[in-house]
Order: structure tokens, then sequence, then C-alpha cells
């Protein structure tokens, strides 16, 4: 009981002592400056997404007084989201034509709302000491060369070719096959372990051919080689079961649920404008994985280093 | 050695009562032809009279009582007897339809208990018999009193009324102070008084126990086969007590019934039961037991011969062998037994010695 | 005696076909080696999958439309959407148009505490105060709040319904079957397998993570509630008949009371199960910690992830020893009697109350005891630590790790793979049957074949049987770590009081966390998963072994050492055969454990079935596949395990004289 009555009278005294009181003052509801409400962002699970979401939201918050929520969702789920509105934009999405039909066309639950001005490139990388030690490797008529190369406890017998996250399109299996290469696919499962196999290869000079991707922080730290597969060209892929040829060149883009374009919110014309480079994207990238600030605190340094920019994206008026 | 002849006589007193020579009530208890089988199609068991192994191998059922009849009388203190297995705990638990019996009758004052539905039978359980249990099963999350209350609160007498009752009854079996105590904070004797408390809080005709001692140590146990008694004398209960040890039987019970692999074997007094055992199992059973200690003078009084002086000291023929043994042996004629004014037998010193002798083989 | 004996030449005559059929089967392989072996590309397709896509697009479309939907589903949504957003309101989110929660970090401690007090005794209260202020500390407040909120959610709604099933699933012997393989079906299934189905019907976001949640953490709960009312002492039940007691009063007045430390065990059982699934729940929008975790994941950033498990362990120690408290409290109280009288107690819980109140009066009102305070933030040290020692781990240790990952694979993972991938699917099949048969009895033998035949309709055969073979090594490298560690914790309390908080941390760290350093030493490969469920699955199986051990009576192990025995003969004469079930049970929960992490082996390596369903989850088209794989997983789950029970049915009923037994079921 003692210590009940001491506690109490030790809190009746911090409340008379007082302190800043809720919503007094410096609180974070600083004045909205227009009707912007509450901005879903969905988070898709890469980093580079994440450097657009984090300086789309960061704009959104300081310089339109927007309430940014994000929600880390996968690709897929996101799009799910747009129906139910838990969802306002996707910041980079890479293609998803199955995803387009369904929400945009036959649901009519979401728009497209412009290229990020980014360019996705997929392909097979080697480790940059590869490519020194072994410079025709980066032709896929050599692959066959140095397949003994690549042998893992994984491969059976033929060199290795890594694939990486399964939320990816790959034609990795069909090109093996079409392009007659002693190799075999073997599925690392997701993009940290693809990550964490390329950075151990180049730190321990071990071999590895894999699939990998552009824009991606990862190249910032280990610069990998792209091989370089038959050239795309239009319809080369129509039939999955029959790809030779490299993938295709992505056109980035932002989607946007059908509710919020209609909503005239400030940060609906935002995401409209927004628009930057991989360089740009590369770079806020490095700053969260590798300089490992919050993505909050990475923005704010891009977005003030290039105001230039970010004025461009803003509504006018 | 005070405390058996308290049980003696009050057992000699209680016979008096209850003797079936001398009263004509009807039984309060009846039961015929009683069978419990265990096992697929239990019903077509019923009647067989295969030895248990081979009813086991030819039906895969187990008779665990079959074809028992036996009547308990107002007032009766009678004893169930049987080793493990015999059957008896499933006897005493079809009585009141814990365990459902397979066919036969049970009367309770002339009504079928069979025949009564759920809620009959609740009140037959609520108000007319009650049981003791061997390993108690008390609840352990309430005191003492709120235990002894269990019944009266299950059918809904009012919290001071049955508060008040278990009072009485915890004073009546000698918990009085631990009213509050948990079943946990007991020893296994005081547990077992509070069960016996609770079966007598509700005030039934009949009381149940199985096997209620069998679970304490010797000391704790005659303490309470002495409390049983003392409590039978004071509130006069009917009860049917189950046990496995034979001299528990023999200073508790008016009469035995004693089971063998779910049958009857033989049903008596323990006089009966030690002096003329029905079978080689009874009489294997009782070899051990101090026949001098159960019979009575008329289980080993002879015919007067013409040589006897028959004007020795008079002796009842109900009294037991060890308690005339030296009226007896002083005697320097023999001891005429007499049942008022008719003279039955005579005993002298040469009977009595071949039953002590007898004992000491 | 016939019998026995007969039984006893039985015996090695079952081993020799044992062999035999091992033999036929190797040899069969390589004479008809890569044929008939039903391989499927990753991303091709059977009808049967396309099928399902289909189906799970239908139900997409109808969601506004179909009433099922609309006067249902949907309203479960809203209801567990609003339950959770309530709870996240009071401790998490900003509310009410308030910058902050409605209680701050100071009130939530105290109320914590006051709860741990009230329920369990002073040592759970300051390890309860002790954990909440962590989370602050370690920087992650509103997080682990989050998470709190979703649990405590999830689990009321559990225990809403878990607790009322599992009294009659005790109560009813019918029930109790209907349930049992339902139960055992939710426990066995992979979880993220049900994640994607689930959002087609709630959604993403807190609906369907609290209800996969429950479906995790339900069975625990049911399970436990009626084993405990089903197992009330019969004679106090049957006391309680023979005063009259109607099913109803029986039930409130002696199973409900004599039951309640079982129950509480349940809930503990419960608390726990929701706690880990909250965590997974991150995939479909669960907000919290496992959010936290899985973005560390993303920059392989080690020290975040780990931070953020540290809180989720953290969490889960303090919610289990707060639940293992108030279980012994009741027990302790029903041992004892009330402890104190019932005036002391409402003093007592007027006085907790009283202080809680201020604090969350405090809280409310006060930025400084609404706001954990940044300065006191130690979460980075943590993080650079774990990063330290995970970089040093992966450079020093990276040359061993990949010798016995070479051998293991190369020796026993690669011929196993390739006997069960290489043959003909008809040959293993037969093969499998067979050795159910020989093993186990005819119904093992009849489920096995049924399983394998689900297995080739799915259209998965080969990444079953590469599923099969990793998940069989890993089971036994997992029963070579139970029996080892087990045993010697059985045997030594200082070995228990040192392994015994590890293994907990094993069980509850997310194994998104541990991944990364693993994925370092092994690279993405099968070994990496294998490893991965070794990690996850040996902690219950230790923990069981270790039981048993402990369990053998003190007698016996007395009258074996005082008839000489030297300890390698007790451990291998007297404790393990007499703790035999218990290791029994440990292979089996083992098993379950290993087949759960399926999935997540999948994301480092061993793609197969686990490869599949991830993908399912991620990409449309693949979709169906996906749900197909994790049936696939669920048939081998339930195959194995039939397999195993009917192969300890059979060793028990050889070593305690079948013979009699079966004589008497007969």
């Amino acid at each position: 009981m003692r210590v009940v009555t001491l506690v109490t009278g030790a809190g009746l005294l911090l409340t008379a002592c007082g302190g800043a009181k809720v919503g007094e003052s410096g609180s974070a509801q600083s004045g909205a400056k227009t009707g912007c409400g509450t901005f879903n962002l969905a988070i898709n699970p890469w980093v580079g997404y994440e450097a657009n979401a984090a300086v789309i939201a960061h704009v959104a918050e300081k310089q339109l007084g927007c309430k940014v929520v994000k929600k880390d969702l996968k690709e897929e789920v996101a799009w799910q989201g747009f129906a139910t509105g838990e969802v306002d934009a996707i910041v980079e999405n890479w293609a998803h034509d199955d995803l387009k039909k369904k929400y945009i066309e036959e649901q009519k639950v979401a728009v497209n709302a412009g290229p990020t001005g980014n360019k996705g490139v997929i392909g097979w990388y080697v480790a940059p000491w590869m490519a020194e030690k072994y410079p025709d490797i980066t032709d896929w008529k050599n692959l066959n060369k140095y397949a003994d190369l690549f042998k893992t406890s994984e491969s059976g017998g033929k060199g290795q070719l890594l694939d990486g996250d399964p939320s990816f399109v790959t034609n990795d299996e069909a090109l093996v096959k079409n392009l007659k290469l002693n190799y075999k696919v073997v599925y690392a499962g997701s993009e940290t372990a693809l990550i964490s196999a390329f950075r151990q290869s180049q730190k321990e000079q071990k071999p590895i051919i894999g699939y990998f991707y552009e824009p991606q922080w990862f190249l910032s730290e280990v610069r990998l080689v792209k091989v370089n597969l038959p050239a795309y060209t239009p319809g080369c892929d129509a039939d999955p079961a029959k790809v030779a040829c490299d993938y295709p060149p992505y056109e980035l883009d932002k989607i946007v649920s059908k509710r919020f374009a209609d909503s005239g919110s400030p940060a609906y014309t935002l995401v409209k404008n927004f628009t930057w480079t991989n360089d740009d994207q590369n770079l806020v990238a490095k700053y969260i994985a590798q300089d490992k600030m919050t993505p909050e605190e990475a923005a704010a340094k891009w977005v003030a280093d290039n105001p230039g920019k970010v004025k461009a994206w803003l509504p006018t008026g | 050695m005070t405390v058996p002849s308290v049980a003696r006589d009050s057992r000699a007193e209680r016979s008096s009562a209850a003797d079936p020579d001398h009263t004509q009530a009807p039984p309060v208890l009846a039961v015929r032809g009683l069978w419990k089988v265990f096992g697929p199609k239990a019903d077509s068991v019923v009647g067989s009279t295969l030895p248990r192994a081979e009813l086991k191998a030819r039906t895969g059922c187990v008779a665990a009582v079959r074809d028992v009849s036996f009547e308990v009388r107002r007032g009766e203190m009678f004893v169930v007897m049987g080793l493990s297995g015999s059957g008896k705990s499933t006897l005493v638990r079809c009585l009141t339809r814990l365990i459902e019996p397979t066919a036969g009758e049970i009367l309770l004052d002339g009504e079928d208990v069979r025949r009564a539905d759920e809620r009959r039978l609740r009140e037959l359980r609520r108000h007319r018999i009650a049981m003791v249990f061997q390993h108690f099963g008390l609840l352990p999350h309430r005191c003492v009193l709120d235990n002894v209350a269990f019944g009266l609160e299950i059918r809904g007498v009012a919290k001071p009324d049955r508060y008040a009752r278990a009072r009485e009854v915890i004073g009546l079996v000698g918990l009085g102070g631990f009213e509050n105590s948990y079943p946990d904070q007991l020893s296994g004797g005081m547990q077992q008084r509070v069960g016996l408390a609770r079966a007598l809080a509700a005030d039934p005709d009949v009381l149940l126990f199985d096997e209620p001692f069998s679970a304490l140590d010797p000391l704790i146990r005659r303490e309470m086969q002495n409390e049983v008694i003392r409590l039978h004398r004071e509130v006069g209960k009917t009860m049917i007590f189950i046990t496995h040890d034979l001299s528990e039987a023999l200073k508790l019970g008016d009469r035995i019934l004693i089971m063998r692999d779910g049958e009857l074997v033989q049903v008596g007094t323990p006089d009966q039961v030690v002096g003329a055992p029905a079978d080689d199992y009874v009489r294997d059973f009782v070899s051990d037991v101090p026949r001098s200690h159960v019979l009575t003078l008329r289980w080993i009084m002879r015919e007067p011969q013409p040589g006897d002086d028959l004007d020795g000291p008079v002796l009842g023929p109900d009294v037991v062998i060890r308690d005339a043994v030296r009226a007896v042996l002083s005697a320097e004629r023999p001891v005429r037994v007499v049942d008022g004014e008719r003279l039955l037998g005579v005993v002298t010193s040469a009977e009595i010695l071949e039953v002590i002798a007898g004992e000491q083989r | 005696m016939t019998a026995v004996s007969v039984a006893a030449a039985k015996a090695p005559a079952r081993r020799h076909l044992l062999l035999v059929v091992l033999a036929a089967w190797v040899l069969g392989w390589v004479v008809l080696r890569g044929r008939d072996t039903l391989a499927l590309g990753g991303a091709e397709l059977t009808p049967l999958h396309t099928a399902l896509g289909e189906g799970m697009d239908a139900v997409d479309d109808s969601r506004n439309s179909n009433p099922f939907f609309l006067y249902f589903v949907n309203y479960i949504r809203l209801f567990i959407d609003e339950a959770v957003t309530f709870v996240q309101a009071l401790i998490s989110q900003p509310s009410f148009g308030r910058p902050v929660p409605v209680l701050g970090w100071l009130g939530v401690t105290g109320l914590a505490a006051g709860i741990a007090l009230l329920y369990g005794n002073r040592r759970v209260a300051l390890l309860t105060a002790a954990g909440f202020l962590s989370f602050g500390v370690l920087g992650l407040w509103q997080e682990s709040m989050d998470t709190l909120a979703l649990t405590l959610t999830a689990v009321a709604l559990s225990l809403a319904v878990g607790i009322p099933l599992g009294v009659w699933a005790g109560l009813s012997d019918r029930f109790n079957r209907l349930v049992t393989p339902v139960l055992d079906f939710m426990q066995t299934m992979p979880t993220f397998v049900y994640l994607a189905p689930l959002t087609l019907f709630f959604l993403i976001g807190p609906a369907s993570a609290t209800v996969a949640t429950m479906i995790y953490a339900i069975p625990p709960a049911i399970r436990i509630t009626a084993h405990g009312i089903r197992h009330v002492s019969h004679e106090t039940l049957e006391a309680g008949a023979s005063l009259g007691a109607t099913a109803a009063q029986s039930l409130r007045h002696v199973r409900l009371p004599m039951a309640k430390q079982t129950i509480i065990v349940g809930v503990n059982q419960t608390i726990m199960a929701a706690l880990s699934m909250a965590t997974i729940a991150a995939l479909i929008d669960a907000p919290g910690l496992g959010q936290t975790v899985l973005k560390a994941l993303q920059t392989l950033d080690v020290g975040t992830a780990f931070n953020a498990g540290l809180a989720i362990v953290i969490m889960a120690v303090v919610l289990d020893r707060v639940t293992s408290a108030a279980s012994r409290r009741v027990e302790a109280e029903r041992r004892a009697g009330r402890l104190r009288s019932p005036r002391g107690r409402r003093l007592e819980v007027a006085g907790v109350l009283g202080v809680a109140g201020v604090l969350g009066y405090l809280s409310y009102t006060y930025v400084w005891a609404a706001e954990f305070p940044a300065e006191a933030n130690l979460g980075s040290y943590v993080r650079r630590a774990a990063d330290a020692a995970s970089v040093w781990v992966q450079d020093n240790l990276a040359a061993y790790t990949d010798a016995v990952k070479n051998l293991l694979t190369n020796a026993l993972l690669n011929p196993f793979e390739a006997l069960l991938t290489g043959s003909p699917w008809w040959l293993v099949a037969a093969a499998a049957v067979a050795v159910a048969l020989l093993v186990g009895n005819v119904r093992a033998a009849v489920v096995t074949a049924a399983g394998l035949a689900a297995l080739v309709l799915l259209g998965l055969w080969q990444d079953s049987m590469v599923t099969l073979a990793s998940t069989l090594v890993a089971t036994v490298l997992v029963m070579i770590l139970g029996v080892v560690a087990g045993v010697w914790m059985g045997r030594s309390d200082r070995a228990d009081t040192v392994l015994r908080p590890v293994l907990d941390a094993g069980q509850t760290m997310p194994a998104f966390v541990y991944l990364v350093p693993i994925l370092g030493l092994f690279g993405p490969t099968r070994f990496t998963a294998i490893i991965a469920a070794v990690v996850f699955a040996a902690p219950v199986a230790i923990k069981l072994v270790a039981e048993g051990i402990r369990g053998v009576s003190a007698t016996t192990v007395e009258a074996a050492t005082s008839a000489g025995a030297s300890t390698w003969q007790l451990i291998s004469k007297v404790q393990l055969p007499m703790a035999r079930s218990a290791v029994t049970l440990a292979a089996s929960q083992g098993l379950i454990y290993v087949l759960s992490m399926v999935v997540v082996g999948g994301l480092v390596g061993a793609g197969a079935l686990g490869y599949d369903v991830v993908a399912g989850f991620s990409q449309h088209q693949l979709r169906g596949k996906g749900l197909a794989a994790g049936l696939a997983i669920v048939v081998l789950g339930i195959v194995l395990d039939r397999v195993m029970r009917a192969a300890t049915q059979r060793a028990d009923a050889a070593s305690h004289g079948g013979a009699h037994r079966t004589s008497h079921r007969n």
C-alpha cells in the first residue's frame, strides 16, 4: 500500500509540474495548406521503389501538407488495394500487363499516371571481377565455355544460373533451353538471397552468373556487368516457351486508384508529374541501403539538393 | 480394545432394531436381476452363463455385474465386499445410474429407478440418495463450506439456508472451524469428512460409500470407520458401503454381500459369512478371520447331553465368543445358552478352546 | 508365448523386405533414370493450376456483387478492421484528432505492469515494465504497439471463438472427432499458403492479417481447452452427478473451474502462436514489427532486422511469462485457498488500477509521457553490434561452413534427391507405399498411396520430391540435435538454464532475421533452407526430448545406477527408451515445424514447392500454381505424419508385447 501511495503521490506531483501538453504547440499537426487529406502510398518491396516513394512522400508531407500513410505491400497485393481504397498510388510499376488489364480495363478501379522516367533493364549479370578476368564472358555465345566455372552443389553438374525474387517474371528456363546452354536455373528465391550471393562472389572471387535488373541500389555497391543475350525485338518474347532473346526494356510507370485520380488531391498532381532518372533513384536508394539513412532522411537530403526538379512536380497555383 | 467393543455394542443394538425376523417393513432398496455389461451389443449378453474370459473372447463384452439381487432394509448398514474387479463399484454406481445398468430392476421405496426420466432421476439424486467417493471428488476451487453446500446449491437452496445447513453437518462430522479451508489444505481423512458432510447435507434416505477409506492410512481409516458407525447411530440413515477390506466389512456391516467376477456369492450377517461360508472362495477369504471375534455362542453351542449339569451361568445366543471366554472358562459347569426362557444349548470350555485353537493354527 | 516369438521372428523378415524394396528402387532408378519424372518448369502451368487461378479471379471479381460477400464476409472484414483500428487508436496510432494515441508509453507500460501484477506476481510485473520500456529503448515503440494491438485483437477473437468450441469438443466426442482433422489441417498448412487466398476474401490490411493470425492461433485454444475440459477428475464429475447436477451445472461449477488452469495454458499458447503469425502477416500489410523486419531484409540490413526481431522476442518472453505466472497463480490459489481475503484483493486491485490510471492520464495529457523520449533510443547500438557480429561470422566461418555444406549436400542430399526425382514417379510411389506398409500398417500405406496420387494430380510431383528430400534431411538433423541437446538438457539443470532462453529466442525470433547471416554462410542453396528449418524446428524437438528425459522415474534411474550402469548405459538403455514417446512426439512435431519452413526455404534457394508458393503469392499468373503447391505441402505433411505415427505404433506394440495387446483389441 505504501508503495502505491508513494507512486500516486509522485504521479500527482509530476502532473502538477506539468510539461508540454499534447496538442498544445509544436506538434506534428502543422497547418495543412490545402485540403490534401490522407494519401495512401503503397511501398513495394525493393529499395528503388522505396526511393521513389520516400521522395514523393516527403514532398507531399512537407510541401503539400498531406498525411501520408505508407503501406508495405507486394505488387499483386498492392493492386488489390485500389479496389478497396487501401491504396491510392503505386509509384514504380514494372509492366504487369495482366494486372493492368484486370484493374484498369476490367474493374476500372485504377488509372495509369504516366512514366517515372526510370528505364528498367532485366538480364543476366556477372560480378565485375569476372568481366575483368574473362572479358569475353559478356557474350552469351561464350557462356558454354565457362559453364564449368559455375558448377555448384545445386546445379547437378551443369553451370548454375541464379534466379531471383519470385515476384519477377523470368524467361530464364526457356532461354537456357532455347539457346542450348549447358546451365541449370537455380532459384535463389528472393532479392536478398540474390544480392547476398553477388556480394559474396565479388568479395571472395567466387564465380557467379545470375538474373538481375536495373535500377537497383546494389549496383552502386557492386557494379555488376550485364551479359548480352540475343537482342530484343518486339514480339520475340510472344511465346514464353520459345523465347530466345533478351528481356524487353521497361518503361516504369505509376498507377493510381481511380478514386484518387478523381479526387483532385494535390498529391495526385504530384504523383502524375513525378519523373526522374535512374541515377537519381540509385542515389537515393544508396542513401537508404548503403548509408543506412532512413527513407525520410534520404528523401530530405535529395530534395534539398534538387529543388529545381522538385518544383516542376508541384501543382501550379 | 474399547473401540471394537463400541462397534460391537452398536451393532447389537441396531441389529435388534433392523432384524428381519422382527420387522416386516418393506425394504428401502430392492435390486432384482441387475446386469451391467460393457462392450458392443451388451443386451445380447444378458443372461449368458459363460465364464468371464470366454465371454470376453467370444463377444468382446465384459459383464461387470451379472444377475445380482438383494434387498436393503431401512436403517441397515449393508456392506458390499469383493476384490478389485469384482464389479462392486460398478454395482453401486448402477444404483443411481451413474452407470446405466443393462438389465434388471432397482426399486427405491417401491419406485423403479430405471424408469425415472432425467428430471426424476435428478430429483432422486438431489434428495434421496447421496454418495461418498474413494478419492473424495471435492471441488478444489471451493472452500469446505461451499463444497458441503454444493448439493444444496445446485438444487436451488437460498444461500443463508444452505450455509446454515452446511455448518450444521460440518459440525456433525467434526470439521467445525475448517469452514473456510480449501481441500488441498486438509489431510486425507479430513477431506473425506468433507465428502461425508457433502453427502449428508442433502439429508438423503440412503448413503452410498464407494470404498471411502481405502485411500487413507490405517490409523485414520479406523478413526473414520468409527466415525461412520457413530453417524450411523446418530442419524440412522440406510447405508450401502463398498469395500475390499474384509475386516472393515465385518466391523461395519449388519449384513455383507460378497461379490466375485460380477456375481453375488453370498449375502449374510458377518457371523453367517464367517461361520457358514457359501463356497470355497468365501471360506478361503474368511479363513484368517479370528472366529472368536465374529462368531456368537449360537455357532458353537451343542445340545445338552444327559450328563450335563444344567444349572450353570446363563448367556444369550448372540454373545460373541470372545466376550464369553472368561465366563465359560471360569464356570465349573457348562454355560447355558438361553433365548428368553428357552434353553437353546450349552457351551463348555471344550467348544471355546476348539475355536481358539483353530485360530492359532 | 507363441505369438510373441512369431512377432520376434517377423521383425528381421520385415527388415530384410525393407532392404529388398530399397534395393529394387535403386536398381529401377539406375535402369529407368530420367523417365516419367513429371518435371514441370518454374513458369509452366498445368490446366489445374490455370483453373485454380481463374477460380480465384472469379472470387475476386464477385466481391462486390456476391451476397456471400456483401452480407457476410464484408461485415466480418469491417468488424475486424474496426476492432484492430480501435486498439491501435488506444495504444499505437494517432487517434481522435490527436497527434498521439490515447495512451502513451508511460500509460501502456503502467497498465501492462499492473495487469501482470494483478494476475501474475511482482517478478513478472517488473519483467513486463522492463520489457515494455525496452521497446522504446530499441526505438521501436510504435511498431511494437502495432504488433501488440494486432496480436491482442487476434487473441481476443481467437479465444472468443476457440474456448467455446474447445468446451464443446471437450464435452462431445463426436464434435471432437470432427474438429481434430480440421485443426491438424490448420496447423500443418504453411502460413504463406493461406495468406494470399485470404486477401481474396478479406482484402489486404488488418482484417486479413487478423484472420490469418486466428487460423494459426485458434487450434491451440480449442485443443487445450478441450483437453482441460475432458480431463477433469472423473470422480469429481461423478460426485457432481450423484448430487443431481444438471449438465449445465456440472459444466459451470465443476468442469470450467477445474479446467481453468489448463485453459490459461491454452491462452498462453494462443498468444504465442498469434504473435509469431502477426509478424509474418506483415506480408499482407499487417502493421508492426514484422514490417520493419521485412523491410530490413530488402537491404540485407541484419542490424535493423535483428533489432526488430529482438523486440519481438522480448514481447514473446513477456507475454509468455505473464500468462505462465497467471496460470501458476490459479494453481497456487487452488491449492492454498485465496492468497488474500477478498477485501485485501479489492484494495490491491483498486491501488494498482489507481496508479495505472494516473500514469495513463499523464500519458494522455503530457508529451513527455506520450512519446518515448528519443534520447533514450539505443536501437542504433544494437543494430551496429548485430551488424558487426553478422559480418564477423560471415567473414570467419564461411570456409568451414562451405565444407560442411558440400559434404552434407553431396553425400546425403543430392543422392537422395536424385533417387526421388530421377526415378519414374510410379516407381517412387510403389517404393513409398511398400515402405509405408513395412514400417507402418495397411492404413498408412493407403494414405501414402492417396497422398502421392494427389501430388501427381496437383501437377507438382517433381517439386514435391525435391521438397521431400530436403524435408527428410532437415528432420534427421533436427532429431540428431534434439536427442543430443535434449538428453543433455534433461540430465543437467545447468544446461537447462543455459539453453532454455536460447531455445525460446530460436522459436520466437522471426526466421527472416537469421536468414541473412545464414545466407551469407551457405549461399542461396537448399542447404541454407535446411539450416533455417533446423534452427526453427530444433528448439521444439530439444524441449520435448528434455521433458521426456526428465520425466523418467527417478526410482528407475536410481535402480539402474545402483546396478552399476555407466552414464552411457543409463542414457542408452534406460532414459532414452523410457522417454521414447517423447522422442517420437519430438520427431513428429519437428517434422511439422520443418514443413512449415518449406516456404521460407523457397526464399533462400530451396526452390521447389516453397518457391512455387512464394511465386504464386507475388505473380498473378502463378497464383493457381501457388495454391496447388500449398496443398502439396499439406499433403506431404499428412502422409509423413501418418506413416510416422503408424511406425511408432508398430514399434510400441513390438516393445510392449504387441501380440498380447492386439489379441485384446480383436
